[in-house]
């Protein structure tokens, strides 16, 4: 059946798979969300410790699905990752680096004679889930705003500014699509943390935590109205279906909504968890808003890169050079290749089930104090 | 293609990834081991129940630990430096090299990352025989992820299952099995895994010694050379093995670089293997300087090795790159003029294509197709730029290979006394194992310099010289990010490297009475 899919079927599903583990990513950075939160909750050793520990058991999980994005983005689209990586060179080392200091973080921060002190590691896990999680949106902003790169004959990039990509935070839409991601991780963090920690006696913490919630969603409320507003007003990148030629179509995003209804389910549905899962944190005192949080910024984000990428849309455009952009007919693999990895994306169910499965056994007891500081204590962050 | 090509920034690139690509070497192959050296100690617990190889395996995991964070953040660079710094290369094999990448994450790093979690902090959470098939898991992710990103490398060295597409100047798929079951892939799998497998028996071989040197843990230590000795002169054995089998596919398929590890610059039917050798830095093609200022030769071996017939051919330097009629080799002086047909060709047919010139379209096709095996020979501006540093890939392969060799016995020595029940006394052999540890990892970093200094000026062997694979970007920004990343890491080594020496002091839990 894989192997009779055409071209279109092919570029169209890999846009899918790319969407749903990027989508996937933003859900967990929950963990880069508590990174951020550890000095503000946690007010002694223990608390620290218990947040560390919870989410230190996931760090891996954000990581590798944010390399398998760049994985799947390299086999799929590999002019997209050519012309990104290669030309927003400075913005895509800056995020790398920070995720090179987080590798490290958790296993040297409490370890003895590790150099710099658990201070610094903690700034380590700090700087990630601040100036990572912003440049990741800042970049995911460029999606709609544009970037300055020109593509010559044989498709080999010339980046137009010496910034290499960082002047994308110039603009308020990329910015605030980045400052949005960066609270809505906290919002995740502290949802995750309230799940999966055990607070009894520790009335404080909880309470803390919970605020948290509240005060990072207020927070990000109006980094979520520029960019809606944003999104629905500026003019986009269109494709002619016929021609191929790039052009700037007024509203363009805006039509895509309308035009692909389920897009904007996803998206209102996605904002509407959200937004429950908060209320019920904070005033009906339930644990379990990340499991509707979670799911909800999955939504939001396959409703992001559904508009981006669908609907006759350049993906990644270039504003100096229309013809330039790139669309997910224009940068994809060859056919072969795609059917080659549709195959092999087979196997990702099982993968997720696995994951499943492991995540509810490990996390069927909630994280107790004296868990970190019994016999067994040496195995934890 | 790309009218001025920057050489500094070339440099650069390739710098940024030996730094980076030998840098995360240090990690991974203690991490490729010493996973399965605590799935069989944890499996010996499981098995007999005994709670000493319960907290044996507890140690090495520890140690297992600090290593594999450092061997994930040096691991996340080297995925995307393909696209920062390669970005033509990214482009043009993105089709065939993105593949195993992605399977990489989809099937190998998952299983490392889920599992970790159980094997680290499941002890208390799951059984006994859910937390022993997390940690196989995890050595079995961490080796499949190993084979992945080999196979990405021996597309490299031999690319196959591909075709070049004229209309997207690019090479496209054709055949994934090809790809994944080349010579090269198995071979390189087989060895580098195989290599790691050696360093990390020495490294809880050489950690154990200095505990049987301080008469501190020696129980835990003669269980551990026990289980490490077995598996390292098993691993050792097929380590040699499989370097025997890469030296015979270079014969075949990289000749240069099998000419330029053992410095043979005019070749011959009883070639020889330099056993030792100091080799004439000065000497080029073509000229009739000495190769070596001193060397001591075994006649012939080469012959045997490289064809696996004695008294074969085996081709130098120099026939590679003239040409000889007598063997049938086709040089690079010609491969280049046959290349540059092939450039001319292309841009000929893209031109026409463009000015919608159908009948010099096809004509232009139809000559390119006859030269554009030669296409990355047209890129070559020089013959000479086709021969790799011979004296970096000649040592470094000699250097492996001596260490290599050597390893098997120390291996045999470890298990000869650990048999005969007097390892806890054999305090000579201690210092060996110790250096042969350091040796290990000398020699795994001069495996990966002839693999892939040993194949210069290729970024693809034969198709695409790493001077066009390059991103279009001013070197200054290269050298900032190789200046970022050689600081980054070796303040994150050091880091490293105290952590692991304080936790080595500690030792396992359990007291020294054992």
């Amino acid at each position: 059946m894989i192997g009779s899919l055409d071209t279109v079927t092919l570029q169209k599903l890999w846009w899918l798979i790319g969407s749903v583990v990027g989508s996937l990513f933003l859900f967990l950075t929950f963990v880069q969300g508590g990174q951020t939160l550890l000095w503000q909750l946690g007010k002694n050793e223990t608390e620290k410790s218990l947040i560390i520990n919870s989410i230190g058991r996931k760090w891996e999980l954000t990581f590798t699905t944010l390399v398998l994005f760049g994985g799947a983005l390299f086999a799929a689209f590999p002019k997209f990752y050519a012309t990104s990586f290669g030309g927003a060179y400075w913005v895509w080392i800056a995020i790398l680096f920070t995720f090179i200091v987080q590798a490290v973080s958790f296993e040297y921060r409490k370890k003895p004679d590790n150099l710099f002190g658990s201070t610094v590691y903690e700034a380590f896990l700090f700087i990630n889930g601040t100036v990572g999680i912003l440049l990741i949106g800042t970049a995911v902003g460029t999606f709609f705003t544009g970037s300055n790169f020109v593509l010559n004959e044989y498709n080999l990039v010339r980046w137009t500014t010496p910034w290499r990509g960082l002047e994308a935070a110039q603009n308020i839409f990329n910015v605030s699509l980045g400052l949005f991601l960066v609270l809505n991780a906290r919002v995740l963090g502290a949802l995750y943390l309230l799940n999966n920690i055990d607070f009894s006696g520790m009335d404080t913490f909880k309470t803390r935590t919970r605020n948290a919630i509240l005060s990072n969603f207020i927070a990000a409320l109006p980094f979520l109205l520029i960019v809606l507003i944003g999104l629905l007003t500026m003019d986009g990148f269109n494709v002619n279906p016929a021609t191929g030629t790039v052009s700037m179509m007024p509203f363009k995003y805006l039509k895509n909504l309308v035009e692909m209804p389920i897009v904007l389910i996803i998206l209102l549905a996605g904002l509407g968890l959200v937004i429950f899962a908060v209320y019920s944190a904070k005033f009906q005192k339930r644990d379990s808003g990340i499991w509707f949080a979670g799911p909800g910024t999955v939504l939001v984000g396959l409703s992001v890169f559904f508009t981006a990428g669908y609907n006759h849309t350049a993906f990644y455009p270039s504003k100096v050079d229309l013809q330039s952009s790139l669309t997910i007919f224009n940068a994809s693999s060859s056919h072969y290749t795609l059917t080659a990895m549709t195959y092999v994306a087979l196997i990702i169910p099982v993968v997720l089930a696995y994951i499943a499965y492991v995540w509810k056994l490990m996390d069927s007891k909630k994280l107790k104090a004296e868990e970190l500081e019994g016999p067994e204590a040496s195995e934890n962050y | 293609m790309i009218e001025q090509i920057d050489l500094s920034t070339v440099n650069w690139a390739r710098a940024q990834f030996a730094l980076t690509a030998l840098y995360h070497w240090l990690f991974v192959p203690l991490t490729l081991g010493l996973t399965f050296l605590c799935a069989f100690f944890e499996t010996i617990y499981v098995k007999t129940g005994k709670d000493e190889w319960k907290e044996l395996a507890k140690f090495w995991m520890t140690l297992f630990g600090i290593n594999f964070a450092i061997g994930v953040a040096t691991g996340i660079i080297l995925e995307f430096e393909f696209g920062t710094n390669w970005a033509n290369y990214s482009w043009m094999v993105g089709d065939i090299f993105g593949a195993p990448l992605a399977i990489e994450g989809i099937a190998a790093f998952f299983l490392e990352a889920t599992f970790f979690a159980v094997m680290f902090f499941g002890w208390n959470r799951v059984s006994k025989g859910f937390h022993l098939f997390s940690t196989w898991m995890v050595a079995i992710g961490s080796n499949l992820s190993a084979l992945w990103i080999l196979v990405a490398n021996g597309w490299m060295q031999f690319p196959t299952g591909m075709a070049f597409n004229p209309d997207t100047a690019r090479f496209e798929m054709q055949n994934f099995f090809d790809v994944v079951f080349s010579p090269y892939a198995i071979s390189k799998f087989t060895h580098a895994t195989t290599s790691g497998f050696a360093l990390s028996s020495f490294f809880v071989i050489a950690v154990s010694s200095y505990y049987l040197a301080r008469r501190r843990h020696v129980t835990m230590a003669k269980r551990s050379i026990a289980v490490a000795a077995v598996f390292g002169l098993v691993s050792s054995l097929m380590l040699a093995f499989t370097g025997d089998e890469a030296a015979f596919i270079d014969a075949k398929h990289q000749p240069m670089k099998l000419a330029a590890m053992e410095g043979l610059w005019n070749g011959s039917r009883n070639a020889p293997v330099v056993a030792f050798g100091i080799v004439n830095g000065m000497k080029q093609p073509g000229d009739f300087q000495d190769p070596f200022v001193v060397e001591f030769k075994v006649q012939g071996l080469l012959s045997l090795l490289a064809n696996r017939q004695a008294g074969s051919f085996v081709p130098g330097i120099n026939d590679l790159v003239f040409g000889n009629r007598d063997y049938h080799i086709s040089g690079v002086t010609d491969m280049m003029k046959k290349g540059k047909l092939a450039v001319k060709y292309l841009a000929e047919y893209k031109n026409a294509k463009k000015a919608g010139d159908l009948s010099n379209a096809s004509r232009a096709l139809a000559e390119f197709n006859k030269y554009k095996k030669y296409l990355g020979y047209g890129h070559l501006d020089l013959p000479k730029e086709s021969v790799p540093p011979v004296a970096i890939t000649f040592y470094s392969f000699h250097l492996m290979a001596a260490v290599g060799t050597a390893m098997i016995l120390i291996f045999f020595l470890y298990l000869v006394f650990t048999a005969k029940g007097t390892i806890d006394r054999t305090t000579w052999l201690y210092p060996i194992g110790i250096l042969f540890f350091i040796l290990a990892y000398i020699a795994g970093e001069a495996g990966w310099i002839v693999a892939e200094v040993g194949r210069q000026p290729w970024a693809i062997q034969g198709l695409l010289p790493v001077k066009m694979a390059r991103t279009d970007i001013a070197p200054v920004n290269v050298k900032l990010t190789f200046f970022m990343f050689l600081v980054t890491f070796t303040l994150l080594l050091i880091a490293e490297i105290k952590i692991m020496l304080k936790q080595i002091q500690i030792g396992p839990k359990g007291g020294e009475a054992k």
